[in-house]
């Protein structure tokens, strides 16, 4: 089992996350977004709503909606941030860091990453049952930017972190 | 019978001493267990019989002639006496020995629901329902074409009783029912309840997963047709729950698997089942759970039912006084009668960071939707946090739950 402290505690609820959890960043939806996904996290209830505009393969506009916990809220509000005018690929690429990152397999201190501010993040790794809460913003993106209809009917996308940490194809089963 | 054994106040401190697990040290903190209406924890009595029955019993059942089958089968047998006793079912054979509460209804909705519940027919569920109570009669429905009718219920998580009378009707067929709801802890007034359904000739379920571990239990006073129950919620182990049915329904019923020990003799042409409760047993079962649960009943009942259930109502009484007096804390679930759950809200805060934050403090509480999610939309919560209690906690630990809870809200404020 993780050993936490309250120190690690304030390590986790660092007053960035703290504050992206009371007034979240792009909150909202866009209207006439092209790129449209869902996130679910059935065991405690987080629900994402994420739309955006990719226009020549940049992300122009970014914007959610929902609710969920302090660190799946925060990790939402400031990934919007992160990939507001980056590339697709890019994005993508950051989708890999921060899975990485929170399911340990990065070590966003000694690794090449783009992460920045995200790596507040970093502490969740130590506690299993809030891997999901954070990466599911990711795995909401990454559902926007591989649409299954493909982007011209601006299809709706759902993923779900049901049972896996991070369930993206290929990666961990999280134990519960 | 539970009322035999003499009321007292509990020695906690003693109790404590049998559960080698409070022990604990967690994130270098004394652990407060506060879970167990998730699942409870296993006294040393229970452990070492475990121990015991792998060293000297184990075998298969119902078997063969040699030493260790007949020794096994006997301790497996004598578990079922010892359940039929704790809920004073009029005889053993209606103690079916199921891998959990869960297994226990999905048998009841396969071997009764499926034989005698048919297109347009209405089973009544109520709006506390734990998801498995809720999702086979879903399937059942879905199957037959049958109508699912829910209780509504009041802003205190107390079902609106006018409300379940009216829902009965030429067509209603079944109602299964939580005795104890594990979101929101309301004691649901079951005996009136069933005698209702009865005039009406509608067969009951029981779901008595939060009530079996807390109370005096008599089915027979009940008169409801299945009781069904898990060992691990009530100091036994995990695999093992009860089916308890009136005899007169489990012989009508179909078989819920097929297999070996439910037969008397099998050809390719035609299959005898076996009669109650073997009917319901197919294939080997978790022998040393079902002695385990036994040996667990034993030590629930040499400290006496209606103690534990006098103590843990004072606790909760405490515990909702010192959790409700909080500003900012909101306890949702608020009925007359209540059995040892306590589900709330900190403003502001979502109750997964509350749960995690507890857990820093040593402090294990479930956080989620406690596979109630009806509950929650009836609340317009999309979870909550639930403290629950056991005869081995106390009031210190409770105190602990207050600062910890200040804690959350100092870190959010």
């Amino acid at each position: 089992m993780s050993d936490t402290t309250s120190s690690d505690m304030r390590q986790l609820y660092q007053e960035v996350i703290l504050d992206h959890n009371r007034k979240p960043r792009n909150w909202g939806s866009i209207l006439g977004a092209n790129r449209h996904a869902e996130g679910h996290n059935p065991l405690c209830g987080d629900h994402i709503k994420l739309s955006m505009n990719v226009l020549d393969d940049k992300i122009e506009s970014i914007a959610f909606e929902g609710h969920g916990c302090a660190i799946c809220k925060a990790s939402a509000s400031m990934m919007t941030g992160a990939v507001k005018g980056k590339s697709m690929q890019d994005a993508e690429t950051m989708v890999e860091e921060f899975r990485g990152m929170a399911t340990g397999t990065l070590d966003p201190d000694n690794q090449d990453n783009h992460l920045g501010k995200l790596k507040v993040f970093a502490g969740v790794k130590d506690l299993p049952s809030r891997v999901k809460c954070a990466i599911l913003p990711w795995h909401t993106l990454h559902a926007a930017l591989h649409p299954v209809l493909g982007p011209a009917e601006g299809s709706e996308n759902s993923v779900s972190t049901e049972g896996a940490a991070d369930p993206i194809p290929g990666a961990e089963i999280g134990g519960q | 019978m539970n009322a035999a054994y003499p009321k007292r106040s509990l020695d906690v401190e003693k109790i404590r001493g049998d559960f080698p697990i409070l022990k604990l040290q967690v994130n270098g903190k004394p652990l407060v267990y506060l879970d167990n209406a998730a699942s409870s924890q296993m006294p040393q009595a229970v452990i070492d019989r475990i121990v015991r029955y792998q060293s000297e019993e184990h075998s298969n059942i119902h078997r063969a002639v040699h030493y260790l089958s007949e020794l096994a089968t006997k301790e497996f047998e004598e578990a079922r006496v010892k359940v039929q006793k704790f809920i004073n079912a009029k005889e053993s054979r209606e103690v079916i020995f199921t891998r959990g509460t869960t297994e226990a209804i999905n048998l009841v909705m396969h071997g009764y629901g499926r034989a005698f519940i048919g297109r347009g027919d209405e089973i009544i569920i109520s709006g506390l329902e734990h998801h498995a109570n809720i999702v086979p009669w879903q399937m059942l429905a879905e199957e037959k074409g049958a109508v699912l009718r829910v209780i509504p219920m009041n802003d205190a998580g107390e079902l609106l009783i006018d409300e379940f009378e009216a829902l009965f009707n030429a067509k209603t067929k079944f109602l299964a029912l939580t005795h104890v709801s594990n979101a929101l802890g309301t004691i649901n007034p079951v005996k009136q309840m069933v005698a209702f359904a009865h005039k009406h000739g509608v067969p009951v379920l029981l779901d008595g997963a939060q009530a079996a571990p807390h109370q005096v239990l008599d089915v027979q006073e009940l008169d409801c047709d299945f009781y069904a129950f898990s060992g691990h919620k009530m100091c036994g182990p995990t695999g093992i729950g009860v089916l308890y049915g009136k005899a007169q329904m489990l012989e009508k019923m179909q078989p819920y698997q097929g297999g070996g020990d439910m037969i008397l003799s099998v050809t390719f042409e035609k299959t005898t089942y076996n009669v109650i409760p073997a009917k319901f047993e197919a294939g080997t079962p978790p022998i040393m759970a079902a002695i385990a649960l036994g040996a667990a009943i034993d030590y629930l009942q040499s400290i006496g039912m209606a103690n534990i259930e006098a103590y843990e109502h004072e606790l909760l009484a405490y515990a909702t006084e010192q959790v409700s007096s909080m500003p900012g804390v909101r306890v949702i679930g608020t009925a007359k009668h209540k059995a040892a759950v306590m589900s709330f809200e900190i403003k502001g805060v979502h109750p997964h960071d509350v749960g995690t934050i507890l857990n820093s403090e040593g402090i294990a509480i479930r956080t989620g939707h406690h596979c109630a999610q009806p509950v929650m939309q009836r609340f317009h919560v999309p979870a909550t946090a639930r403290a629950s209690f056991a005869f081995y906690n106390t009031k210190s630990e409770i105190d602990k739950l207050v600062v910890g809870i200040r804690k959350v809200q100092e870190m959010f404020s």
